[in-house]
Order: structure tokens, then sequence, then C-alpha cells
């Protein structure tokens, strides 16, 4: 099986059932993208499946062949994803760090649909990305910075 | 900006040849010369060929390893905590960088191997935890960088030719100001290493600190941000096998029989194994040994922990709540005192059981050799960890190395006592031979205990005619953390009473005449249970301050006010309080629907006052708003400490809302995020942290920030709607 990650060309020997998560972790080797549920109930595993975030935990790998799959180790190649990954470390948002690859790439992909968005645009976004460290306040900063930098 | 070393992928993840034999050889690390340090440890070198603490215990004073100095003049600081949110690679690198004086540009950080020279200053063991790392190495740490910073000194002085007075130390260069010479400390440090680490250093007074008390940005954040922190998940060695472990489902049954078959046949699935924690599944990948363990059949034999039903053991408390226990705090006569009380008040607060829930799950990393054992693990409990292994795999410790990744949140869960998530990678990788990483998944992480214990206090108090409090009395039942652990020692051996039953309640801030504490201790639970960020803080303060609150209102007096009366002698909590009153604006009026509550604990030596701002939307709490305040003595970094405060606020918030880990039959009911639910970014409240001012030694911080939350915010509820909330999580109290 073929899958497109960051650009490049992965042949993966996985069953179809295998979720991305797994095959981008354990196969392909790109461990930045976390696994924090299983359920797509946390968002730590959220990449983009042809521009939309997807939780890769209960995503069969199968379902992604001919798709362009982005991960946060690949996110900064595009102007946006950098933006908002420099917000995050200009906010110094990351504490234990484990969720904030998910919530950078629900945040790129929030900003990528409303570029200005508003504290209730961010809740919606954003809600489904669990943080145990209590990161949230500058997680909205950091977004509000990167809609306006 | 300085960053971490080895975040670079894969290769950081292997075994370090190089700092091994850095280790081993005394002070040559590949590219780079290591500053011994003598420092007042009491254990033997940490340069000597196997350095071990276990090994070293009553060992003399050490030469230590906090600074690498390359010959480019990066220094690479070696922080022997555990990174797990707190933020002490940042900290711990800016009190080493202060008298060092090396620009904060060149420094790097890279965790700690084992070595007795990192224990804590009051145990042979090396650990994070306790909200203790800055306070206990503040000194410490500002020795080693003065201590290598004359050895630098004198090795420049030597190469110019000039007295060592006459150079000074600035931005990681030495400089002759007389001859206009200068010498880099890489230049010099190969020389320096040679040196004998003087007898004695000169620490620069707070007035002349550059990096003590800025808010300088983490060292981690970038790798944090764009995929290459390797937690323990991310660790990948040759040859590396995932497992996923089939575990009992109550605590302590027995395997009775499995059933392998099916689980083989699962294309990756390479081995099944039983172990002491149930049966392994041993894949290629982790999906594999997943789906591996979902067709093994096992069959358990339930033992006393099948009985086990946390509402009965809710009831059971309460009812010994009506018992006296075991004193362990007493000042005066409580009952001649409540007998000649002007107002009697007695209350009932119940806490549930509580799951750490890190977003990372738990795992492990074992990689046996013929060098003995690897350990790749995001760990807090270093030397415990490393021996337990060593038990398991027959070695002796000074042959296992822990290897100590980032860790995706920690909160106590990740320093258990009897290293469970360490020994079952070690036991499967024995079992298999070949390097393992077990895997949790977030329903064995959810149900394989270690929680924050169910708790029960009873209070009473006797008010005077003035309103003031004349009696207080507390009783606990709680389950201890410590007893049947390997650390029972540190058990108060007077009462044989675990500290963790009463912290927070058995010594009030408030000037109360005649006071009593008294403890059940329950040990026949069958749960286990271990601390959770803040430990017995967090049942105690929840407690103390729901029942204080009580008092003021029996009283008709203002809550501040009252509590404030009442601490007369305690300054740090008189200037927590009013600062956070201040900014809060305590007694301004506010919109319709809402109010302000407020509460004060000291924890971790330091003091914390939080004042929440709450409403109801359909019947259910909101809060809008906490203002904190902390006296943590200096704050080595301001920022670090305001996002310590709200991550402990909304840590805190989040179990008081809605997080209760229940059992019935034994079995855990909760399994995932779904059934656990914890604080979203939509219910997150604005929170301000203000510190208070103090030129006091530094005092804890990542922790101190929890306590306070539950209570503030059930004392604002009841403020609004009049229904004093005893239990928690909040989400069970109907507000009419």
């Amino acid at each position: 099986m073929q899958i497109n990650v960051n650009g490049q060309d992965y042949s993966i020997d996985a069953p179809a059932d295998m979720p991305l998560l797994w095959a981008l972790r354990d196969l392909v080797g790109l461990t930045g993208t976390k696994y924090g549920c299983g359920m797509a109930l946390c968002g730590a595993c959220t990449v983009h499946v042809d521009g939309q975030p997807m939780r890769s935990c209960v995503m069969p790998v199968s379902a992604v062949t001919g798709k362009k799959i982005t991960t946060i180790e690949g996110v900064g190649a595009s102007p946006l994803g950098k933006k908002v990954q420099d917000a995050w470390v200009a906010e110094d948002v990351p504490q234990c760090g484990y969720c904030q690859s998910g919530q950078i790439m629900s945040a790129v992909a929030l900003l990528a649909e409303k570029p200005q968005p508003t504290d209730g645009d961010i809740d919606t976004a954003m809600s489904g990305n669990l943080c145990r460290c209590g990161t949230y306040n500058r997680i909205r900063k950091a977004i509000h910075r990167a809609a306006g930098g | 900006m300085p960053r971490v070393n080895g975040t670079a992928r894969p290769g950081n993840a292997l075994p370090d040849a190089s700092r091994r034999r850095f280790l081993q050889q005394g002070g040559l690390a590949a590219g780079g010369l290591v500053l011994g340090l003598a420092l007042p440890v009491r254990s033997r070198p940490a340069f000597a060929a196997g350095a071990g603490p276990g090994a070293a215990a009553g060992a003399p004073a050490a030469i230590n390893a906090y600074v690498k100095v390359a010959a480019d003049g990066i220094v690479t600081l070696v922080v022997p905590k555990s990174e797990m949110g707190q933020g002490v690679y940042t900290g711990y690198a800016q009190v080493l960088a202060e008298e060092l004086e090396v620009e904060w540009e060149r420094v790097r950080v890279e965790s700690a191997p084992v070595a007795a020279v990192y224990n804590v200053p009051f145990a042979p063991i090396q650990f994070t935890g306790g909200s203790m790392s800055i306070s206990t190495g503040f000194d410490s740490l500002r020795k080693a960088g003065a201590t290598a910073r004359a050895m630098l000194t004198s090795a420049a002085a030597a190469r110019l030719g000039v007295p060592e007075s006459e150079l000074r130390a600035e931005r990681g260069t030495l400089v002759h100001a007389a001859s206009g010479r200068s010498l880099g400390y890489g230049e010099v440090a190969a020389a320096a290493a040679r040196l004998e680490p003087p007898a004695d250093v000169a620490l620069k007074p707070a007035s002349e600190w550059r990096l003590i008390g800025r808010s300088l940005p983490r060292v981690d954040s970038r790798a944090k941000c764009d995929g290459t922190a390797i937690f323990g998940l991310d660790v990948r060695v040759p040859g590396l096998h995932y497992a996923v472990i089939a575990r009992a489902p109550t605590f302590g049954a027995k395997l009775r029989r499995y059933d392998a078959a099916a689980a083989k046949a699962i294309p990756g699935v390479v081995a099944v194994v039983e172990v002491p924690q149930g049966v392994a599944v041993v894949a290629a990948n982790t999906w594999a040994a997943r789906r591996g363990r979902d067709a093994l059949v096992t069959e358990w034999q339930d033992g006393a922990g099948a009985r086990v039903s946390s509402s009965a053991l809710a009831e059971r408390y309460a009812a010994l709540a009506r018992k006296p226990g075991v004193v362990v705090a007493s000042q005066g006569d409580v009952a001649a005192a409540q007998a000649a009380a002007a107002r009697r008040l007695e209350a009932d607060y119940a806490v549930p059981f509580l799951s750490h829930a890190a977003m990372e799950p738990l795992n492990c990393v074992a990689v046996p050799s013929q060098d003995g054992l690897d350990l790749h693990v995001g760990t807090q409990f270093q030397t415990a960890d490393r021996d337990a292994a060593a038990r398991v795999m027959g070695l002796p410790p000074e042959r296992v190395r822990v290897h100590t990744t980032f860790l995706g949140g920690g909160f106590g869960r990740r320093a258990n006592p009897f290293s469970d998530f360490i020994v079952d990678a070690v036991a499967v990788a024995k079992a298999v031979n070949r390097p393992v990483m077990t895997v949790w998944t977030r329903e064995d992480d959810t149900r394989g205990g270690w929680y924050r214990p169910l708790a029960h206090a009873r209070l009473t108090a006797g008010l005077g005619a003035d309103g003031r409090p004349v009696a207080w009395s507390y009783t606990s039942v709680v389950q201890p953390v410590l007893i049947g652990t390997p650390f029972e020692a540190f058990v108060d051996p007077k009462t044989g009473i675990d500290g963790a039953t009463h912290e927070g309640a058995s010594h009030l801030a408030y000037a109360v005449p005649n006071t009593r504490c008294d403890v059940h201790q329950v040990t026949d639970v069958g749960v286990p249970v271990q601390w959770w960020r803040a430990v017995g803080h967090t049942y105690t303060a929840f407690a103390v301050e729901g029942f204080v609150d009580e008092c003021a209102h029996a009283a008709g007096q203002d809550p501040v006010a009252y509590r404030l009366a009442l601490l007369d002698g305690k300054p740090r909590h008189l200037a927590a309080l009013k600062l956070a009153a201040e900014k809060a604006g305590w007694g301004r009026p506010l919109p319709q629907g809402r109010a302000r509550g407020v509460a004060v604990h000291e924890s971790f030596g330091s003091v914390v006052a939080e004042i929440a701002e709450v409403s109801l939307e359909d019947g259910r709490p909101r809060v809008h708003r906490v203002v904190a305040a902390i006296d943590c003595g200096t704050a080595v970094n301001p920022a670090l400490v305001a996002h310590q405060v709200e991550s402990a606020v909304t840590y805190g918030l989040s179990a008081a809302l809605g997080e209760e880990i229940t059992l019935e039959n034994g079995r855990v009911q909760q399994s995932n995020f779904g059934d656990y639910p914890v604080l979203r970014l939509d219910a997150m409240p604005v929170v301000e942290t203000h510190i208070v001012p103090s030129t006091a030694p530094p005092t804890g911080v990542g922790e101190p920030g929890t306590p306070p939350i539950a209570p503030a915010v059930a004392n604002a509820l009841f403020a609004l709607t009049g229904v004093r909330v005893r239990r928690l999580p909040l989400k069970h109290a109907t507000f009419a």
C-alpha cells in the first residue's frame, strides 16, 4: 500500500484496517503524531488529509491512499503552518507538549478556513483537542497571534 | 535561544554510547569536556565506572557533572530532573547559567543519567516530584555554575599568564581588560576539566542576577511544536517490538488460563507470553499487538479486589469519620471549647478516586543486551525504576541505564512506588529477549489503578460570640499512599500515620485556640493509590477551605475579611490573600448571576490564594475567571510560575467539575475520555496569576495552585446559589 505523507510517497505493508496513526508512527516512523485515546476523543492524533483535520487514530490507512497527508513534521512547510508553529513558540504554549502536535494541526486547519477566527470559532474548532497541562488560554492567544501576524 | 539536545531522530533514541563513555572515563565525552564539580552531596563519584546510587549509599562527597563545555563554547547543562511540562529544563538551566556567566543562547540542556550525585538531599533517590526541584537545587546549582566558572577562570589565567583576579567572566568568555586579550570557555575547557575544583566559591548577590528572576522562554518549546520532541512512546531502537498486555480485570485477580491461538494468528504478532502483570502480546507494531490482545482469550480468578464498590466505600468512610481516629495533632481542649461555644457547626466533605489521565498513556522501552539493560522512559522515579528493573532482570543496578525522555504529563503517576509501568516492559523484554515497548492503551491507563484516593473528612467547629472559631476538629478517613510500599520509611514512626492522610489539615493556618486532627488510615481497600498533583492537599484544602467558608457565613462575615482576621501572624497567607482579593476586585459588584468564592492554602512551602468567579449555565457551574496569587519565595522564572499556577488551577478545576473514578464489583467503571471527562478549551476560565514579591529562597510551584481551586469554586457557588457543595465532583450537585 502506498501513502503520501508530507509530500513523500511511502510503501507500507499494513492491513487495511490499521489506523493511519499507527501506520505513521510504527511503519513510516513519523512519531510527531500522538496516540492519546484511540477513539477520536482527545485530538492528539490530528493530521491533515487533503487539508482537512482528521483524527488519525480512527482513520483506516486504506482510506487515505491517493490522498495527501500532512503531519506535524510537514506542516511547517506551508507559510500558514510555519506561522502557527512560530506563534506557538512565541507564546510559549507547550508544557508537557504531548498534545501540541494535534493542537497545532487543528489550529492550522481552523486558520486555513477562517483566517480571523473569533473566540467562538476557536471554541468550536479546538474543544476536541484535550490538554491536561492547562495551556488552553495560551493556545487561544497563539491562534490570535497567528491570525494577526 | 537554547534548545534541548537530542531531539533529532532517530539516533537520539539509541543507547547513548558517548554518554556512557563519559561516565566511565571520568570526563572526556565525545566532542566536549566536562567540568567536575565538587558539591556537598554524600555519594560516590558519578564518573566512576558503572556509577549508580543504589551501590553508593553513604559514600563520600562526589564530583558532579552538571556542566559540559564543548570546544565551540556551547555549554550543555545536564538536568537530573524530568521535564513533564513544569519547565524544569528551563528553570534549572537558568539557575546553572546564572553563575556560569554564559550567554543564554549558547546553553543546551540534556537529561541526566541515574547517578547518586543527582539524588535529592534527603534520600538516596533521584526523582522529580513534590514541587521541590527548584527549592532543593537552587543553592547547589548556583554553586555548580560558580565552581565551573572558577575552574575556567583558573585555566584561562594559566594560559594567559595573568592573575585570576584580573580576569572577568562574561558571556562565555574570560576577558583580561588590561591587555585586551580574552579566551572563550571552549578554548580552556579541556584544561579546566583537569583542575581540582575550588573548595569554596562565592555566589552572586541577588542584586547581580541577570537570568534568575527573568521570564526567559522555555528551552523545549520549538521541539514540542515541530514533532521532534521525543516522548517515551516515540523511542525507536533497532529491533523494537511493541507489546500490549492483557491485564487483570480487577485488582489482585490471578490469571487462571489463557489461549493464545487466535492472538498468534493476527499478522504481525510474534509472541504471546505470560508475565506477572498478565499476558503480553508482542508484535511488530502497536496495532498488531492491540489486535492480538483483542483476540486473546484469558480467564481470571478474582481476588478480594473484586468486592470493591466505591459507593460502599464512601459509606464506610462516612461511618468511620464519626468515630475517633489516631490523633496526629492537637492543641487546647476541643471538647470543652465546643461545649462553651456560642454556635457549633459540623460538616462532611467527600472526594472520589481520581485518575491522573496524562495525555501520554503509560509506556516504557526495555532493551536487554550483553551490557545489561537500557530503559527509555518518561519517568519521575529514576532510581526506583532502575532498581526495580534490575531485580526483574537479575542484574546489579549499575548495569541498568535509564534514559529519561520527555514525559507527556506526569502529575505523580510516573513516580510509581513499584515502578509498575517499568517492570512490565522489563518482564516482557526478558521473556522474549529483545527490545520491547509496552504500550498502555488509554483504557489500560484509566483502569490501571494508582489513583488519588477516595477520601472523607468530618469537621466540627465552635464559634465564639464574635463569630471567630474557638474550637476546630478534622477527622480524616482515607487510604495512605506510602504504607505497604518501599517508601514506608517516610511514614511518621511515632504515629504510624502517613502524612498524606492529613497534610494541609493537621496544622491549621487559622488562629484557633483549640484544635484536633485525627486520622483513620484505611489499608484494606484493595485499590492501589498514589500521589496525584498536590497529594493530600487536594482533599484537605477542599474540606478546610469549604468549612472555614461555612464558619464565615455562619458568623455573618465576609469570607475574605473573616480569613484575614484569623491569619494574624501568617504574613505569607495575608499577602497572598490580600493580593488575590485586590486583583480580583473582591467586594466590587458583579453582573447579575455571577458570584465569587475564595480559598487560600499552603502546600509545598508556598501559599496560594485563589478567587473564582462563577455562574450557572443551564444549571451547570461555569467558571469564568480565576485570580491567583502565589508566594513561592524567589520566582526564578515568573512566566513559568504563572504557567504552572494556571496549569495547576486547570488540573484541579477539571477534577472538581467532572472527574471521578468509580468501581463496582471491583471493575473500574471508566475507560477513556468519553466517561472520564476532562476540562476542554471551551470551559477554560481566564486565569490571572500574581506573584507576591519575595527575596526568600524559592519554594514549590508545580502543585500549590491545585488545592485552592475546588474550594474556591464551591464557595463561589454557595455565594451564588446558597447550595453548599461538600462532595466532588460538582457534576453531582444540583443548584435549584
